[in-house]
């Protein structure tokens, strides 16, 4: 079994709840990477390490804000593998690297493989790259790492035969993204009025967990303890981003705002 | 093997045979293939989310542009409402003090004073068919906001126009001319605040409402289908030019002008003369103020092929990756990205991409205002001062520009600089 897949199944063998924190890398300052995935490894099923993009499209306001702060304090993709790499063995949880496109072609093709697999990377979520656009890079993660591969989404206006493809096409998990829209939540006007549990999106990740042998995280909007209570039933995993930012933001310790998350479980 | 690119690909062609090959597939319609590819370059590169609506736009654009119904609606509002055939003139005064026979293609005299407006309108038409509730667009120089804000006031859509915040303010004229035509103009203030930040948001806008929101790209950019979708309805100015040439002066030119950011108006323009081996084309990117990174719009020839608002292309980027930073006195060519089309021309050296100085753009507005009583745009204008650098070394040859916009929404800038 993948590694994330295993660790994700191993929160629901103890009945716990599997969150997926996200950090954009070097955010608020390069110093805090390390001292972040060494305090949130302990509590998530896979750790999201956000590589910073200059033009992050499906992003909303905070994950551009804390990319626009990381891409000031010079971080880059390379940077992060060697900050991984110097890492590796100390992470209780697995990695998966959030990366718009371009910043992968940075790195010479025939070294992201192996540079991936020694800073222990264990799949790709590429926002950018669709299914049909994805096979040259999928090639290239397998033949370094059969296990090495690249996390797709779904969205709730992803068509049933398309949301079988993604699903049998997927490494790790299947990453289900709950509402239309960038991350953080907030910008499409019907969301405010529904509930981040609503009928619609309950019936939409069980529809995804009856097709999905990989589990099944739900992300995008993913704020307080009542959401993840709400989400909880209905998904293998829950993937926390803006907020975590904007906790980070704010001063507070990520490690906390994950406990703060759980703490009505 | 390559991470975006198809495995079997020979890439670049080395040989004059393979360049005149890959020709042949553009011409012959094998490129955009199925994957939106024009050899390496295109694609769709988008979110999921954008899949469907991308899909659908693919299937509804193929069956409007083979239905006579839309094809002749499209042409009778390009008659009635855009005023088209634009005209062809002979511009007599700089055709003298420079040496050559130069002439130019009106668009600047088209509706709402800019090329713009044929794939606007080609676009608005086809979003009625698409069923959508909303128009969104970006705009730099604000004549594709001008334009979309006309075609959706025409056609009966609501609008809304992302415009980054430093061209509002250097554009103003154009930003109330949309507010009057009933666009809600929304500024950006995130990013580079200019027409890369405006698509940056425009795509964001799409994410949140793809079925119900048609997203009218101005640009030959973007995820197929926008770049054919875009050179299709501008081929329109590469047609009439083309005839109009033979008719009025005999014989086709020597070499053709167009300026280039993402590369609509200079696509439409050259694609109907490809496969006309004696003509010569240029691409005229913004020189800037020089050659170092943020001087400059000149994207093919000071960058290399990446991936930017959902196509493979050459893009303006650092080391790693991160998409640089860009300077023009010309809001509509002030982009880091071109059209993969515009790559792939590049590419098999079909057509040369060359550069103009904001300095020399400036210049060229003064000779054409004083010799020809025109006032042209900015963008035009790099390709107007190309004209005359290249004029010095191909006396007696002919020559024609696509004068693909007038300059008086430029007047705030050219108050300052000139």
């Amino acid at each position: 079994m993948h590694p994330i897949t295993t660790s994700i199944r191993s929160f629901a063998a103890r009945s716990a709840p599997a969150l997926i924190p996200y950090v954009t890398a070097g955010f608020p300052t390069k110093a805090a990477f390390g001292e972040q995935l060494r305090a949130l490894a302990p509590l998530a099923a896979t750790i999201e390490v956000g590589v910073p993009f200059s033009d992050p499209m499906a992003d909303g306001v905070t994950i551009q804000t804390s990319s626009r702060v990381a891409l000031e304090q010079g971080v880059s993709l390379a940077w992060i593998l060697d900050e991984l790499s110097s890492l590796r063995g100390q992470l209780a949880c697995p990695i998966a690297i959030m990366s718009y496109l371009n910043p992968l072609l940075s790195i010479r093709m025939e070294d992201l493989g192996p540079r991936l697999v020694s800073a222990g990377v264990s799949a790709l979520i590429v926002p950018d790259l669709p299914l049909q656009e994805s096979g040259p890079l999928r090639d290239i993660l397998a033949s370094q790492d059969p296990e090495l591969g690249v996390v797709q989404m779904v969205t709730p206006v992803t068509p049933p035969d398309r949301r079988r493809q993604l699903a049998n096409a997927t490494t790790g998990f299947l990453y289900a993204v709950t509402s239309t829209g960038v991350t953080g939540g907030g910008r499409v006007p019907t969301q405010s009025q529904s509930s981040i549990a609503d009928p619609s999106v309950i019936e939409y990740l069980a529809s995804l967990r009856a097709i999905s042998a990989a589990p099944v995280a739900a992300g995008f909007g993913i704020r307080t303890p009542e959401h993840v209570r709400a989400l909880r039933p209905h998904a293998d995993a829950l993937i926390v981003g803006s907020a975590l930012i904007e906790a980070i933001g704010r001063g507070e310790k990520p490690d906390a705002f994950l406990r703060h998350l759980t703490s009505e479980q | 093997m390559s991470i975006v690119t198809p495995e079997a690909l020979v890439w670049p062609p080395r040989t004059d045979a393979d360049r005149a090959d890959e020709l042949a597939k553009l011409l012959r319609a094998e490129y955009p293939d199925s994957s939106g590819r024009y050899g390496p370059f295109g694609g769709r590169f988008v979110p999921e989310t954008l899949m469907p609506a991308i899909t659908r736009l693919e299937r509804e654009a193929a069956i409007a542009l083979n239905d006579m119904a839309f094809l002749s609606q499209l042409e009778s509002e390009g008659r009635s409402w855009i005023g088209r055939e634009t005209p062809l003139m002979h511009a007599r005064t700089l055709s003298k003090l420079w040496g050559i026979s130069l002439y130019f293609k009106r668009e600047d005299l088209a509706h709402t004073g800019a090329h713009k407006i044929n794939n606007a309108l080609g676009q608005v038409l086809l979003a009625k068919r698409l069923g959508v509730k909303r128009i969104i667009a970006e705009t730099g120089a604000g004549q594709h906001g001008v334009a979309t804000a006309a075609a959706c006031a025409r056609v009966g859509f609501p609008c809304r126009v992302y415009m980054g915040a430093v061209d509002v303010e250097r554009q103003a004229p154009n930003v109330q001319r949309m507010k009057w035509l009933g666009a809600e103009v929304f500024p950006v203030e995130s990013g580079d605040r200019t027409l890369r930040a405006a698509i940056d948001e425009a795509l964001r806008d799409w994410v949140a409402d793809p079925m119900n929101t048609h997203y009218l790209l101005g640009s030959a950019v973007g995820p197929h289908p926008f770049p054919l979708l875009v050179r299709t309805f501008q081929s329109i100015v590469g047609r009439e030019s083309r005839a109009q040439m033979l008719e009025s002066v005999g014989r086709l030119p020597d070499a053709v002008f167009a300026c280039v950011g993402g590369g609509s108006n200079a696509i439409g323009m050259f694609h109907p003369f490809l496969a006309d081996s004696s003509v010569r084309l240029f691409g005229v990117e913004a020189g800037g103020t020089g050659d170092a990174a943020g001087q400059h719009s000149a994207t093919i020839t000071h960058g290399r092929p990446g991936v930017l608002h959902g196509c493979y292309s050459y893009l303006l980027q650092d080391s790693a990756g991160q998409v640089g930073d860009t300077h023009s006195v010309s809001a509509g060519l002030d982009y880091p990205g071109i059209g993969p089309e515009h790559s792939f021309l590049h590419a098999i050296q079909r057509v040369s991409y060359i550069t103009a100085l904001d300095a020399q753009a400036l210049d060229a507005v003064r000779d054409c205002c004083r010799n020809e009583g025109i006032l042209p745009a900015l963008e035009p204008s790099h390709a107007l001062a190309a004209i005359k650098q290249w004029a010095k070394s191909n006396q007696g040859t002919t020559v024609l520009l696509n004068l693909c916009g007038r300059g008086d929404k430029d007047m705030p800038i050219l108050m300052r600089n000139m």
